[in-house]
């Protein structure tokens, strides 16, 4: 089982005939045994198939009319992803993950607060997407690191979560859902808003959550979790040699007026009963022992 | 991306946020001449630097005459400030403001934000000018008035009023700061600002209602719609800052000795940690993006070792769509085209990693080769001992 990318999935590809979009497109095609991508859209260049037999359209809509798709990738350039985003929030579309990097934040203000209350769950935008080991991945992520297993990973990091599925998989341990929530400020699915979904998986007996400095969202996270969550949860931030006022790579990772350090993220993660590991290269057999202690 | 002060006046200026009348000057004669435009008796002589806390460090002086103005400039021009937010080092004042001096009544405090947990614009205000924000939401929270803005809207007039009585204002003041405000809003919007804090905003004897400072910082992520904005960029960037981002690197430079070359800003951060916690200090934050190749990683070699504090770098790349072996025979390329004289470890993960593993040894080239993130930051640790 798997939380949002299931067997039910059916992907569009929104930027598909680019460079990026194809490659990714052929890459999630060779790997999705149960979500197969069924459509691609890119404006003008609808009416042509790629990859041998996906249809190109011009629109999303038409592309959900003819092909019954319920989710989308984005790959389309900063300056017109949020209008990508929004046209496939205004098609319906159950699932949208955005890859593009460098969207303006005030654009993402604007798109954030016109979705929030339609039925599309928005992953990204800046993140390396979802994957459902054994079902398919809407991203860019190296599918052939992860298993099929009972972890929900859950990061605001592309590589780092890399990492820690890599960690998860020599030792053993599967993983129902990934998702790479994104490393910009203003993002579609928070750390809350995943541990809700992996919170109502039955099969997702434990949760690995990686964060990094900058913003509130794991110090929330913490006060949900202790609230709401009963799986064990492994969390790694990365970030504690980071100076403050400098923009860590990621549009999102920047301390500033003393808020978002990964001292205190990991003060409050602690406190609210999390298991924090101090080092990147503990992720793996920390999960271990928190399987092993739920047994 | 942040601007000094007389900058972020400039801006505010054109959307008709009421400033001081002031001029740069880059020169004591040039103060002068700014000076004589005023229409004070009185000066103000602000050294621009990026850094809060130049009061209490000397680098803002009341003048009494165009002989002070000259004094005052000849002093700061030059100097190195130091501030609780610029180090022990400090930082050379190359310009200064000089402004007329104002009849100041009440120092407020006035602040346009994100605010990351709504996802949200949030216009905050509060009594206490003059003094950190960060310090008044710790020690007195409730004195911070707050506003979110409804993105599609834009800031409403009934928002800046509830704002301007809760700062105790009353007649011509509280049009004057709403107008302010709804000024202030609309240049946030029109230059993808990503923090605007007028800290004191005063107000006036005569009831005026004006930025007696202004801090402007812009999002980096929109500067492709604002070309004019890429001028303003300062002189206060670390060199080899600047030179990396000539080559779409990230690159953040730090106080250790340990350079850093890795593929994902997450990851970069984790490497810089685990050198830590090894015991060891990282010389920079580098990230060379998600595929690493040749000509990214020669650029990343480059610049980590214009850095003379660097002892020993770490590379650390995961591999994914892109394959260790090829990074693997870029690294090669790299050092042989390059004269690198410090020792490398090498840490190579994902795809083909084994076969990226066995081009390294294979190499004439003297490389640890480590194979989990643990290994790689213990290797570190001794080729810095030998």
């Amino acid at each position: 089982m798997s939380i949002l990318l299931t067997e039910k999935t059916r992907i569009l590809v929104q930027g598909i005939t680019g460079s990026e979009g194809s490659f990714h497109a052929q890459q999630m095609i060779q790997y999705n045994t149960a979500a197969p991508v069924v459509a691609g859209v890119t404006p003008g260049k609808g009416g042509q198939k790629v990859m041998d037999n996906v249809p190109v359209f011009n629109t999303v809509e038409q592309a959900v009319k003819e092909t019954g798709a319920n989710a989308s990738v984005i790959f389309v350039p900063p300056a017109f992803a949020t209008d990508a985003i929004l046209e496939a929030a205004d098609a319906g579309l159950a699932l949208v993950v955005c890859i593009t990097e460098g969207i303006p934040a005030l654009d993402m203000v604007k798109v954030y607060n016109a979705i929030k209350n339609t039925k599309t769950q928005l992953i990204g935008p800046n993140c390396p997407g979802v994957i459902s080991p054994g079902i398919g991945k809407m991203g860019i992520m190296p599918a052939f690191i992860h298993k099929p297993g009972k972890v929900g990973v859950i990061s605001r990091s592309g590589t780092l979560t890399y990492e820690a599925v890599s960690q998860l998989t020599a030792r053993n341990i599967g993983q129902s859902t990934c998702i790479g929530i994104g490393g910009d400020p203003v993002i579609g699915t928070r750390f809350i808003d995943a541990l809700e979904f992996f919170k109502n998986d039955d099969n997702t007996e434990a949760v690995v959550m990686i964060g990094e400095i900058g913003g509130t969202a794991e110090e929330e996270a913490a006060a949900w979790i202790k609230e709401n969550f009963d799986k064990p949860v492994v969390s790694f931030i990365a970030g504690q040699t980071a100076p403050p006022g400098r923009r860590m790579g990621h549009a999102g990772a920047i301390i500033s007026g003393g808020q978002g350090t990964a001292a205190e993220k990991m003060k409050v993660l602690a406190a609210a009963g999390i298991h924090v590991c101090k080092s990147p290269a503990e992720i793996g057999a920390t999960v271990e022992k928190a399987l092993q202690g739920e047994e | 991306m942040k601007i000094h002060e007389y900058q972020a006046k400039q801006i505010l200026r054109e959307f008709k946020v009421p400033v001081p009348e002031g001029y740069v000057a880059f020169t004591p004669e040039e103060a002068v001449d700014a000076a004589k435009k005023l229409p004070t008796d009185l000066a103000v002589v602000k050294a621009q630097i990026h850094a809060g806390g130049r009061g209490k460090g000397g680098g803002v002086k009341l003048a009494r005459s165009l002989d002070e103005v000259k004094q005052l400039a000849e002093q700061m021009i030059g100097m190195r400030l130091v501030t609780h937010q610029t180090g022990p080092e400090g930082k050379e004042v190359k310009k200064i403001l000089v402004e007329q001096g104002i009849d100041i009544e009440r120092e407020l405090y006035l602040g346009v934000v994100l605010d990351r947990s709504k996802s949200q614009l949030v216009m905050m205000a509060s009594t206490e000018g003059g003094v950190e924000i960060e310090t008044v939401a710790a020690e007195h929270p409730e004195k911070i008035l707050k506003e979110w803005i409804d993105p599609a809207m834009g800031l409403q007039p009934f928002q800046a009023r509830k704002l301007a009585f809760g700062l105790g204002l009353s007649g011509k003041q509280v049009s004057n700061a709403v107008k302010f405000m709804m000024a202030l809003y609309k240049a946030f919007i029109s230059k993808d600002c990503s923090l605007a804090e007028i800290n004191p905003l005063v107000v006036t004897k005569q009831g005026d209602v004006l930025a007696l400072d202004a801090k402007i910082n812009f999002d980096d992520s929109a500067l492709f719609r604002h070309p004019e904005l890429l001028e303003l960029r300062v002189d206060e960037e670390d060199p080899l800052e600047v030179e990396a981002s000539e080559y779409n690197l990230n690159y953040i430079k730090l106080e250790g000795n340990v350079g850093c070359m890795v593929n994902g800003a997450g990851l970069a951060m984790a490497t810089m940690d685990i050198i830590k916690l090894a015991g060891g200090e990282p010389a920079n934050f580098l990230d060379v993006g998600g595929g690493a190749n040749v000509d990214t990683v020669r650029n990343g070699f480059k610049i980590i070792l214009k850095d003379p504090s660097v002892r020993a770098i770490l590379i650390n790349i995961f591999g994914g769509i892109v394959r260790c072996d090829r990074v693997a025979k870029g690294v090669i390329e790299a050092v042989h085209s390059i004269d690198v004289k410090v020792p490398i470890v090498i840490r190579l993960e994902g795809t083909n990693a084994k076969e990226a593993a066995q081009l390294l040894q294979e190499s004439e080239l003297e490389f640890a080769v480590a194979s989990t993130l643990e290994d790689a930051a213990q290797k570190v640790m001794q080729v810095l001992k030998n």
